[in-house]
């Protein structure tokens, strides 16, 4: 048995995840199983349009998570769309694993795979988007 | 807020009379037992009454009891230095051993390591609810069979083993094979001691395996009981203390302590009733744990299990979160979820007996001890179906 400590960021975002829920009519919904632990997510996306620099770019206008799993893969889903909500999509396609446990003050090396759920979920939402 | 505490298979706390005569041994009488001047005899003779203690629990010679350093060390010397014995005596021969497929770690690791040594390791399969079945180990006993390791209780799912059954069993075919080297067998009766028979002659067992943190005794303390005559190789070598079979300055505090635990567990009376209280709160736990969460199974043995555990799986949640859920409400349990392990395999024990690690995923375990109460119980239950409720909603997968 491995020891199992969580940063204190872990724990806040595993009491209070933000974001938690579904969006009725989103524009894409992403979805990760992860064989490892049995762990499953799903991410809903709500894409528009917005002015930025004299553009009109695609952003996250919200995002919603749905997480079955331990307290590390609800804290990564809850950090992922904290990331990624209210950023252009071209942005939010780019956050990196290790933006999510650094965000999160660090994970424990046992747990570093489930923030790969929500990565990957975040891109097959997008994926689904570009079909 | 007052924790509750919920994780007695893990380990248990500290017996206010254990702790008493534990400190007389960490100040005054620190002698070194091995020492022939008054401090070392105040030692030597703390260590011995501990030894008659526990030979009286087993219902042995206190010449047959081996400090150590804990179970895991027991199990260790058994099985190693059994099976490095028997090798010994012929480096060519074939040997084989018999154990089952949800053994501790601290038994399953040692076979694990065995294997190199050209070890054949045998695993028997459990029943749906977790049991041995004596017809299998007859069916796997050979000619090379020379050690059967099998626990006395499960540390997960808290089922009893049939371990008389096995001992007559190999008794039997003992008896059978005349000259020919007999059957040894081994019991980790770790998880049995607070609840169940552990006297030697009863169970058939040649070797047994206790540790002092599960009965309300210090943790870094074990036995190992040794019938005379068990042919054995130490697995560490020093100062030929516990004559020659586990060398090392004796932890006095510890085996005092630890003597102090089984000399309570000797008031069968006491026991008794600690053990119908704890029988009827945990009934009444489960009961009310599976009528008020629905997708809620319990695993395990509904009748041959120890009264302090209840085990359940819960469907669509994970154990992990469980746990931490109920930590910050102040109350420990523990869980075999895939997620909590540092190897992220599903509970191995669970797995045995056909649970799918989907399933496994919700495991959870709540084990009582004799200091907990009604309260505890009903607090417990006041908190636990909204977290399992509140955790379901997260999930995407919806019933």
């Amino acid at each position: 048995m491995s020891q199992i400590i969580y940063s204190k960021e872990v724990i806040d975002h595993f009491k209070n995840p933000h974001n938690q829920g579904v969006i009725k009519n989103p524009t894409a919904v992403g979805e990760a199983g992860n064989p490892l632990c049995g762990d499953m997510m799903k991410l809903y996306l709500k894409i528009d349009k917005k002015k930025i620099g004299g553009k009109m770019i695609d952003y996250v206008k919200d995002i919603k998570f749905e997480t079955l799993g331990c307290a590390a893969a609800i804290a990564t889903s809850s950090m992922i769309t904290d990331l990624v909500k209210g950023q252009p999509l071209q942005v939010a396609a780019k956050v990196t694993k290790a933006n999510i446990a650094e965000s999160l003050g660090g994970l424990p090396p046992i747990k570093l795979h489930c923030s790969v759920l929500a990565i990957e979920a975040l891109h097959d939402a997008i994926k689904k988007l570009n079909k | 807020m007052k924790r509750i505490y919920f994780d007695h298979s893990a380990t248990t706390p500290i017996d206010p009379e254990v702790l008493r005569v534990m400190l007389a041994y960490l100040k005054n009488d620190f002698g070194n037992a091995s020492s022939l001047h008054s401090f070392g005899q105040a030692a030597r003779a703390g260590v011995e009454a501990a030894r008659e203690e526990v030979a009286k629990f087993l219902s042995c010679d206190p010449k047959e009891i081996i400090f150590t350093s804990g179970a895991t060390e027991s199990n260790n010397l058994a099985i190693l230095g059994f099976v490095r014995r028997a090798r010994a005596l012929d480096p060519k021969r074939k040997i084989h051993v018999i154990t089952s497929a949800i053994e501790h770690p601290a038994v399953f690791e040692v076979f694990r390591e065995l294997k190199k040594e050209e070890v054949e390791v045998t695993y028997l399969p459990v029943t749906k609810s977790g049991l041995v079945r004596v017809g299998d180990v007859k069916k796997t006993i050979r000619p090379e069979t020379v050690l059967v390791s099998i626990m006395y209780v499960n540390n997960e799912i808290g089922t009893i083993q049939p371990i008389r059954e096995i001992g007559e069993l190999i008794k039997k075919i003992n008896a059978s094979r005349g000259k020919q080297e007999k059957i040894h067998f081994h019991t980790d009766a770790v998880q049995a001691a607070n609840f169940c028979d552990c006297r030697v002659d009863f169970l058939g067992v040649d070797m047994l395996s206790l540790s002092a943190h599960k009965i309300y005794g210090p943790k870094g303390t074990g036995i190992l009981f040794l019938r005379e005559g068990t042919p054995i190789y130490p697995i560490i070598f020093g100062g030929h203390q516990e004559r020659g079979i586990r060398s090392g300055t004796e932890n006095v505090a510890g085996i005092v302590g630890l003597g102090k635990a089984v000399e309570l567990l000797n008031q069968k009376a006491k026991v008794k009733s600690q053990n119908l209280k704890i029988k009827k709160l945990r009934d009444k736990l489960m009961r009310e744990i599976l009528k008020k969460i629905p997708d809620a199974i319990f695993s395990g043995d509904p009748e041959k299990r120890i009264p302090g555990n209840a085990s359940f799986c819960f469907k669509n949640v994970e154990g992990e979160s469980i746990l931490l859920m109920l930590d910050m409400e102040g109350i420990a349990v523990s869980t075999g979820s895939a997620c909590s392990s540092g190897s992220l395999e599903p509970s191995h024990v669970l797995s045995a007996m056909g649970i799918s690690p989907i399933v496994s995923h919700g495991s959870l375990r709540v084990t009582l001890g004799k200091n907990n109460t009604e309260e505890e119980m009903r607090r417990l239950l006041k908190v636990f179906p909204g977290i399992v409720e509140r955790l379901r909603k997260m999930s995407p997968i919806k019933n």
